[in-house]
């Protein structure tokens, strides 16, 4: 095993978990709640974009722009007409509900588009390289991954800590009542929230559309990969959950460097790790 | 002024004076059950028992311990590759191993809790899925475990397939007495009104002096030990096991309709939930991934509109009490 070359590709992949894992932390953070559907709708976003690439032949890097829009469209309105109710005290409701839309998803998913394995192409870029010298390259699909995440994080940041919409943001997730007597809108804050999580999953899940080839049946590992670096980075800070990412992306391109089987395993066992040794996370803000 | 009237404590209600009775009576019939269901019958009774028995351990840790846990499929798994590792490998009795494949599964309990009590609410539900995984992929990497293709129960072979199939049901028998009336007896001792504190909220519970860390972990323990039992039962029944079946992802949205869809909360409502599964299951699983649909859009639709379940609700409106743990106050 080249161990650089190793490190290169897991950072690159972490690009990706990244992308995957912010979805997930914009709606832990307004609303401390876990989306188990998260990993679904990247894996519908997969297929919403090939759908898209198929009917209007653009190229799948244009299609994100309105991938996003009617993913964020449609996150707004799940959040608003039915996530909504299951906001309070009680962990139960949230966790049952995203779990029914997971297997409606996944079934829908199976039932219309087949278990065959997809993938979106990219034409030449899929394979295209930057030679590093001494055998390493670097690929350029994977670096746009990895850049667009760091894209992302900086918006995500900028919006939450610099924005009045971040303001509020931040205020219902330190007290909803009290927000709600300063004025704040919760149940539509709650809806934009929601609509920003969905567009970070729509640029998700055209990119894992063209990493991997997929089938209705990955949206499970999508969530795992996704809860693990948000847990790994910390809360609080979206670089920490890039970092998070790149974490987990590293961690599991040794694993199956080493031996095909035990990848995954390896990823997960450093998010135990991670747990057991600083269970607030690597790159946790101080309270 | 409330605290100087004369008040009664009240447990039993007509239902609670006949629920045990019918209780004994249907136990009698269970005993006799190999004598007059076919092997079909006795097979389904005792599938349907451990779906029963992992129902009501989820119920314990979900809908009292306040531990949403989405993992359960890990003491599943557990339990059955520790009933085939104690009898095949080890060369003990399968059936006696049923237990034991559950203490095994307790054993596994305790340090996983280590991990996973840093977190709670969403995270702990999402860690113990990462959990469960592990176990699975630890258990696929194993060639003496038959890797990821799994193992046949050999040890059986010893046995005439009669003298099986009735040793499988009364055990299952057992397990519907144990699971059932254990809860009962659980929820009603001093424990239970510890874990009802705890479930309604848990920081008045620690300030009444409720040990809540300890006790979530007994009831964290308690519950793999069910768990294990049910899952080690199970994969006797089907004589083979293998990692996706033992730690798959599917036995949580079981869990979640016998559960929440019966009534969380309450012995009763799993019972009715794990009832209506079968029939719908018997009844409907020809339609595939529809049916599947089907459950996932029921599931969320009790959830946010009848969230006490269908037993909640009918006791709600008709008083209903079939095994009464609840104490009445009632002024005389």
């Amino acid at each position: 095993m080249n161990w650089l070359d190793t490190v290169i590709q897991g950072t690159l992949l972490g690009g990706l978990y990244a992308l995957f894992a912010m979805g997930l932390a914009v709606i832990y953070g307004v609303m401390k709640q876990i989306n188990i559907a998260h990993g679904d709708f990247i894996v519908l976003g997969a297929y919403v974009a090939l759908g898209i690439v198929a009917a209007t032949g653009l190229h799948p890097f244009l299609v994100i722009p309105l991938a996003m829009i009617v993913f964020g469209l449609f996150g707004y309105a799940l959040q608003r007409s039915v996530l909504n109710r299951t906001i309070g005290g009680d962990i139960l409701p949230p966790l049952v509900v995203t779990y029914g839309l997971s297997i409606v998803i996944e079934n829908v998913l199976q039932q219309t588009q087949s278990a065959d394995p997809k993938s979106i192409k990219l034409g030449g870029l899929d394979t295209a390289s930057i030679p590093l010298g001494g055998g390493l390259a670097i690929g350029v699909f994977p670096l746009v991954m990895l850049g667009t995440a760091i894209v992302v994080a900086i918006v995500l940041e900028i919006v939450f800590n610099r924005t009045r919409l971040g303001m509020a943001f931040r205020a219902v997730s330190d007290d909803r009542e009290i927000a709600s007597l300063m004025g704040v809108r919760d149940n539509r804050l709650f809806g934009y929230a929601t609509a920003i999580s969905f567009a970070v999953i729509a640029i998700a899940g055209v990119f894992m559309g063209i990493k991997f080839t997929f089938t209705p049946t990955l949206g499970p590992n999508f969530l795992l990969y996704a809860f693990e670096a948000v847990v790994i980075g910390g809360m609080g800070s979206f670089w920490g959950t890039l970092a998070g990412g790149v974490i987990l992306g590293i961690a599991q391109t040794i694993g199956f460097a080493l031996n095909p089987g035990w990848g995954i395993l390896a990823g997960h066992l450093v998010f135990l790790a991670v747990l057991l040794v600083r269970p607030t996370g690597i790159f946790a803000r101080a309270a | 002024m409330i605290a100087t009237e004369p008040v009664v404590v009240e447990r039993a209600s007509t239902g609670g004076r006949a629920g045990p009775i019918l209780a004994i009576l249907f136990a009698l019939g269970l005993a006799s059950g190999p004598f007059w269901l076919s092997s079909d019958a006795m097979r389904l009774f005792v599938e349907f028992v451990c779906l029963l028995a992992m129902s009501q351990m989820w119920n314990l840790l979900a809908g009292y311990g306040g531990l949403v846990s989405i993992g359960q499929q890990a003491y599943i798994g557990i339990g059955g590759y520790a009933l085939f590792v104690l009898a095949n490998q080890a060369g003990i009795n399968p059936f006696l191993s049923v237990p034991l494949a559950g203490i095994v599964a307790a054993l596994f309990a305790l340090p996983t809790s280590r991990v996973l009590f840093r977190l709670s609410g969403g995270y702990f539900a999402v860690a113990s899925w990462v959990v469960a995984e592990v176990y699975r992929l630890f258990v696929a990497n194993i060639s003496a475990l038959g890797s990821g293709a799994g193992v046949s129960l050999t040890a059986m072979l010893a046995f005439e397939r009669g003298t099986r199939e009735s040793i499988t049901f009364w055990l299952a028998a057992l397990l519907l007495l144990a699971t059932t009336g254990g809860m009962y007896w659980l929820l009603r001792s001093r424990l239970g009104l510890a874990l009802t504190a705890i479930r309604d909220n848990d920081v008045a519970a620690e300030s009444q002096g409720v040990d809540v860390g300890r006790i979530k972990l007994l009831v964290y323990v308690l519950a793999a030990f069910g768990t294990g039992c049910a899952g080690a039962l199970y994969f006797l029944n089907a004589l083979r096991v293998s990692p996706d079946a033992a730690f798959g992802m599917d036995w949580i949205p079981l869990l979640f309709f016998t559960v929440i869809i019966g009534g969380i909360g309450t012995i009763e409502g799993p019972i009715l939930g794990t009832l209506l599964y079968f029939t719908l299951r018997q009844t409907f699983s020809d339609y595939g991934a529809w049916y599947l649909i089907a459950l996932g859009v029921v599931a969320i639709v009790v959830m946010i509109r009848f969230p006490r379940g269908i037993y909640g609700e009918l006791a709600g409106r008709f008083g209903w009490r079939f095994f009464p743990i609840q104490r009445v106050l009632r002024q005389t």
